[in-house]
């Protein structure tokens, strides 16, 4: 890690008007056997009433990233440094109780497993009043009113009687429902959705992501949404950014980065994926190798072990320059505009059909 | 993969269209009684798991057994392993019948039907080395192969794709996408007739997963076992397997080969379940596929819905589906082998709908009247 030059800072996408800016986010966990870099020089936006998609594979930082701009990391063991704007507030250096103010009010999360993220000893009504009593200053009769109208809106049946259900009397869906609800409670404008659907069922997953999609029409939020599904992704978000290994690796529309993928590991993650309508003459493409131990990550692009294509690129750059991801539309690669689009149009447009 | 097989293909992949059977499940029940009460704890009830289901797997085909979870695949696949005892039905391999077969009679057949278990990290004991992981089988079933078990071992770590040197290794030394390699390598120690994979690569990474698949299929051709692969996730099944059947809270609902079941499905849960795949828009235009949206999860298994249990969920349900169950047969337009349960078909087609079928109530509140807007 000795060659990294400072990339991307502050003079990353400047959306219209982005609500949430993160420019050079770098967090780092000190563990017994050396500082991990979970996060490594990280900037994206998000735009109001927009869906940012962040899609990587387990130990991408995806999470991470989102539980530092909600400031739910350990502060003793955690190590955060870059910036983090919401709504022209600094994140980073907010205390404590500013954040408590923000939390579940103006930003709040769904988390992936909703049976551990609901507590077991209080009923779903009184999980779902308490922020808007907190945030609002409501009483408990308005809480309650509240909470019936936003679990009608998730579609949870007879929602009345259901106010007064524990966590364990809701099945996996429905859980699911109510922990959106509780997000929607105070009407937030940044909602932070971690791999929401990954432990449910196909068809519940469908019925949960046009719930979300619609939900975000009516209410306007801005979501990120966070996955390893590439399928769900392309149904959900406007803008889309690849992860790999702490760094984002790729960056676009969701449209142009599936038509259009640029770099080597989406290429990868593309061609490795079965789907529905996929040629079964040819053998799925897998990516070489496993993804690299953030303890001692790769020097270069931390992609270049598993690459292909790194004797294409003059020099040892792969394994020593960190290639810098440009603005808007853009992938972190050393490899040429052209040789990219030769490459794609070549060897991997004719797997993907 | 290696060159220098040892394990004969034994028969070698058999003509998809008439393979002889290898495999065959008849009626095949399995219910977990429920115990209750006070002071004495009687039964009060039975978690249906598994009810009624027919199947068969020929000679090295590769058969997919799909569905959501709660629907008894796995417990599908432990019963055909005889890791379990199943309450009613027969289960035939090779022409034996195993249903209740004892430890003895067992025996042997228990070296041709091995098992590839979904979680690579709780399956593989932490205080062994890979090489006695892998031995065990053998040592178990007393067989010697040709130049010891110690090369046989190393062959095998060959074929799967690891390196044979890492034979006095440890589980934890490995990333989840070798250990599943570990795993099937423990498999193919007997040289088995039929592997039955529960969910082989749900617990992978994206980019590892599609390394197993291929590691599979390799397996598959190369050494003609017969698979059952059990998953929920419908685009791998469509990559491996040559017949897929699908199941509904303990029934197989629909079965058929590949194409049938994936381009001409006839039963509603099929058409819901292939329309709530989300699916990847490479080319940046949104195509014309059917959008169904069922509402709710799946019915407890404890009681299930009577007549045909996917009636709850079903936009097409009449009074007769609720009075009748609809047995598994082949309906007119189908072709041979495709088998469906369901009174009131859908037509075998998967093109977009004039309108959506949206059950969801608060789907159908926020899109207005049930009209799909996208």
């Amino acid at each position: 890690m000795t060659t990294l030059t400072k990339t991307e800072d502050a003079s990353a996408p400047t959306g219209p008007e982005s609500f949430l800016s993160v420019r050079d986010l770098k967090v780092t966990f000190s563990t017994e056997d050396g500082p991990v870099k979970a996060v490594d020089g990280l900037s994206f936006d998000v735009q109001r009433g927009k869906t940012l998609g962040i899609v990587g594979e387990s130990g991408s930082g995806k999470s991470v990233t989102n539980l530092t701009i909600l400031g739910l990391h350990s502060p003793r063991t955690t190590t955060v440094d870059g910036e983090i704007v919401m709504d022209g507030k600094e994140l980073i250096t907010a205390s404590e109780k500013e954040l408590e103010q923000l939390r579940g009010n103006k930003m709040a999360m769904i988390f992936q497993d909703p049976l551990t993220a609901l507590s077991p000893f209080y009923t779903v009504g009184r999980q779902l009043s308490e922020p808007f009593m907190k945030h609002r200053g409501a009483s408990k009769k308005e809480a309650k009113d509240r909470a019936i109208e936003m679990l009608t809106k998730v579609g949870i049946p007879q929602p009345k009687t259901r106010f007064d259900d524990y966590p364990h009397q809701f099945s996996g869906g429905m859980r699911q429902r109510a922990m959106i609800a509780m997000a929607l409670m105070c009407d937030p404008d940044l909602l932070i959705a971690d791999e929401p659907t990954t432990a449910l069922d196909v068809t519940v997953q469908a019925q949960i992501l046009d719930l979300l999609k619609d939900l975000q029409q009516e209410f306007g939020s801005a979501i990120i949404f966070i996955t390893h599904d590439l399928g769900v992704i392309s149904q959900m978000a406007d803008d889309l950014l690849v992860m790999y290994a702490g760094r984002a690796v790729e960056r676009g529309s969701a449209r142009e980065v599936m038509s259009t993928p640029k770099h080597p590991y989406t290429w990868g993650l593309l061609s490795s994926m079965p789907r529905l309508d996929s040629n079964l003459d040819e053998a799925l493409e897998p990516i070489p190798g496993a993804p690299p131990s953030l303890l001692t990550p790769p020097d270069g692009c931390r992609f270049h072990p598993r690459c292909a294509y790194t004797d294409l690129v003059p020099g040892n750059q792969c394994s020593t320059t960190r290639p810098p991801l440009g603005d808007g539309r853009a992938s972190a690669c050393h490899l040429t505009a052209e040789q990219k689009q030769t490459l794609f149009i070549d060897k991997i447009q004719p797997r993907l059909r | 993969m290696s060159d220098n097989l040892t394990l004969p293909a034994q028969q070698g992949p058999a003509d998809t269209t008439t393979p002889e059977t290898l495999l065959e499940v008849e009626g095949l029940t399995k219910h977990f009684p429920i115990y209750g009460g006070f002071p004495i704890k009687r039964k009060v009830g039975a978690v249906q798991a598994v009810d009624g289901v027919d199947l068969t797997v020929g000679v090295g085909e590769s058969v997919g057994l799909v569905g959501e979870s709660g629907c008894g695949k796995s417990t599908t696949g432990r019963l055909i392993t005889r890791l379990m005892e199943p309450t009613a039905g027969r289960i035939t391999y090779a022409g034996q019948d195993i249903t209740h077969a004892s430890r003895k009679q067992l025996a042997p057949v228990r070296s041709e039907i091995q098992m590839i278990f979904q979680d690579p990290y709780s399956s593989l004991n932490p205080r062994q080395t890979v090489g006695s992981i892998i031995k065990a089988p053998m040592e178990v079933n007393g067989i010697e192969p040709a130049g010891g078990r110690e090369k046989k071992v190393r062959e095998l770590l060959e074929l799967v794709g690891l390196n044979p040197e890492h034979y006095n290794r440890f589980p934890h030394e490995f990333s989840g996408g070798q250990r599943q390699r570990i795993g099937v390598a423990r498999a193919l120690a007997l040289e088995p007739k039929l592997i039955v994979a529960d969910e082989p690569v749900s617990a992978l990474d994206v980019s590892i997963q599609a390394q197993v698949v291929n590691l599979l299929q390799e397996v598959q051709k190369e050494l003609g076992i017969a698979f059952l692969f059990i998953a929920h996730d419908l685009a791998v099944v469509r990559h491996f397997s040559q017949r897929v059947a699908v199941m509904y809270l303990g029934k197989v609902v629909e079965v058929g080969d590949r194409d049938s079941i994936y381009n001409h499905p006839r039963h509603p849960y099929t058409h819901a379940l292939l329309s709530a795949v989300p699916e990847i828009d490479l080319d940046g235009e949104g195509e014309a596929r059917e959008r169904i949206r069922l509402t709710g999860d799946v019915p407890s298994p404890i009681s299930p819905p009577s007549g045909c249990r996917f009636r709850t969920r079903c936009w097409k349900a009449q009074d007769k589906c609720a009075s009748e169950e609809p047995p598994l047969v082949k309906l007119s337009g189908s072709r041979e082998g495709h088998l469906t349960a369901c009174h009131f078909p859908e037509e075998p087609t998967l093109q977009g709908r004039a309108q959506d079928v949206v059950m969801d109530p608060a789907l159908k509140a926020l899109e207005g009247d049930g009209a799909g807007k996208d």
